[in-house]
């Protein structure tokens, strides 16, 4: 690593977008500083590094800001092109192909993966776990053909999406054990299953993830809030 | 590189996201044969090279197809590199990475309130309040100017377009027909006089001029269809 570089993340442990940049980070070798944030209270530099959005994750490099996990992703990618893997292929349409699925995680699977979970009616949730479950469908097939018989998106070495839908997996591991319902299931998606486990075991995948009982105790308490919110307007009114 | 010749952009002459794969195009002076697309009906070819969403744009190169206005941008960039051939994006990765900022920023909030909040409102206030969304999404684009201009005429730091230019300035004859329509200006010189006087410098441009759609694309079509026409163009998350 270069002499002098100054990485410091400002993130929050659970969120998934902040988990993808320390995938990122981890995968290429890089060392920086975890700065928790209170999403309650948000810090001076929080707001002053992203003052549009005011949110996490936030990576500073030499004190200058670079937002949106996926901006952030490659960031990390094209500045620290000679440290550790390439993210990326260097070929334009295999770059292109990976840069198209990570849309998709953005797209299809994150808008109704929240769906399932903030949706306002047990109707809409319902509504956002089933394409929840229909995009993991195409997923499986964009890792058969990205994969080219590799056991990544990547191919051999984990890439772009990798790390995007790599980011949200404590999560969807979290809703599995509170649910009872597989959501990377070896009988439906047996790729991605089989993904999910390989990606777990990696160092960097480690370093990064959140605990899980940790997270399941997060995701239960957020429930938690909800329901106590929606009760208290529905009593209200 | 075999199949260099052979480019096809499936679009629709008012998707702002086929504007922006034929701007870059232009700008790399890259020929290609264009194929208009009927959503309402689409065709074997679209289908085909876009499984997945089944929208425009689509990039065919040398038989392979490319998807998603973002990757396609990035991909025309990338393979058409060189001495000859401008840069789309600039080469520094900070400065790349604030031009991809910016026109995440663009596609996720700018479209949303702009087009469906004022195409679709049902009354003066409801669009009137849409219109205020706009503003206030357009608001941070004015200081985003002037931090990436650096003195120059475009967000590309230099005298030409660039990425940011093109995710931005693809908007620009959208807001020119709701302009026409409704008589709203989302981009107006007396709140953000540099953003302004940047969209008519774009507009000027041999890029926006070679795909500009015709006034007879919006003029003269009732809103009803053109709003019909416009959502099955719409990125997923809005619909």
């Amino acid at each position: 690593m270069a002499g002098g570089d100054d990485l410091k993340l400002l993130g929050a442990w659970p969120s998934p977008f902040v988990v993808r940049v320390k995938l990122a980070l981890s995968f290429k070798g890089l060392s920086f500083e975890n700065v928790e944030e209170d999403l309650g209270n948000k810090s001076e530099l929080l707001v002053s590094s992203n003052p549009v959005q005011k949110k996490v994750p936030v990576l500073l490099h030499n004190g200058k800001p670079i937002c949106e996990s996926m901006v952030i992703v490659q960031y990390i990618d094209e500045a620290f092109a000679g440290t550790g893997p390439s993210l990326l292929s260097s070929d334009p349409h295999e770059r292109a192909v990976a840069r198209f699925w990570a849309a998709y995680v953005d797209d299809k699977l994150v808008t109704s993966w929240v769906q399932s979970f903030r949706g306002k009616t047990e109707e809409d949730k319902s509504e956002g776990t089933k394409q929840m479950f229909a995009a993991l469908q195409t997923l499986e097939g964009a890792l058969r053909e990205c994969s080219k018989g590799e056991g990544y998106f990547g191919g051999e070495s984990v890439g772009l999406v990798d790390v995007s839908l790599g980011g949200l997996l404590s999560w969807l591991n979290a809703t599995e054990e509170m649910s009872g319902t597989k959501i990377f299931d070896p009988v439906k998606t047996p790729l991605l299953a089989a993904w999910a486990e390989r990606l777990r075991e990696l160092d960097g995948a480690k370093l990064a993830f959140p605990d899980k009982d940790r997270m399941v105790e997060f995701i239960q308490k957020r429930q938690a809030q909800a329901a106590a919110a929606a009760a208290a307007a529905a009593s209200e009114k | 590189m075999g199949g260099q010749g052979d480019v096809t952009v499936l679009g629709t002459v008012v998707s702002p996201f086929a504007l922006r794969v034929r701007m870059a195009l232009y700008l790399k002076g890259v020929s290609y044969e264009y194929l208009e697309q009927n959503v309402f009906d689409k065709g074997e070819l679209l289908v085909a090279s876009n499984p997945v969403h089944k929208k425009v744009p689509v990039l065919i190169h040398g038989g392979k197809p490319v998807c998603e206005s973002v990757a396609i941008v990035q991909y025309v960039d990338e393979f058409w590199t060189g001495a000859e051939f401008p840069s789309i994006l600039p080469a520094d990765p900070y400065d790349r990475a604030v031009a991809r900022f910016w026109a995440a920023y663009v596609d996720d909030k700018l479209l949303f309130p702009a087009w469906i909040g004022i195409l679709r409102a049902a009354t003066e206030e409801e669009r009137d309040e849409k219109l205020a969304a706009t503003l206030a999404v357009v608001a941070p684009m004015e200081e985003a100017f002037a931090a990436c201009s650096d003195g120059k005429a475009f967000f590309s730091g230099g005298d030409s377009v660039g990425y940011l230019d093109l995710a931005l300035g693809c908007q620009l004859f959208w807001l020119e027909a709701l302009r026409s329509m409704f008589g709203v200006k989302v981009i107006d010189a007396g709140r953000t006089p540099r953003l302004a006087a940047w969209a008519d410098r774009f507009l000027e441009t041999k890029a926006a001029k070679a795909v500009a759609p015709p006034p007879t694309a919006w003029r003269s079509t009732p809103v009803s269809c053109e709003l019909s026409g416009l959502l099955p163009q719409l990125p997923n998350k809005y619909l």
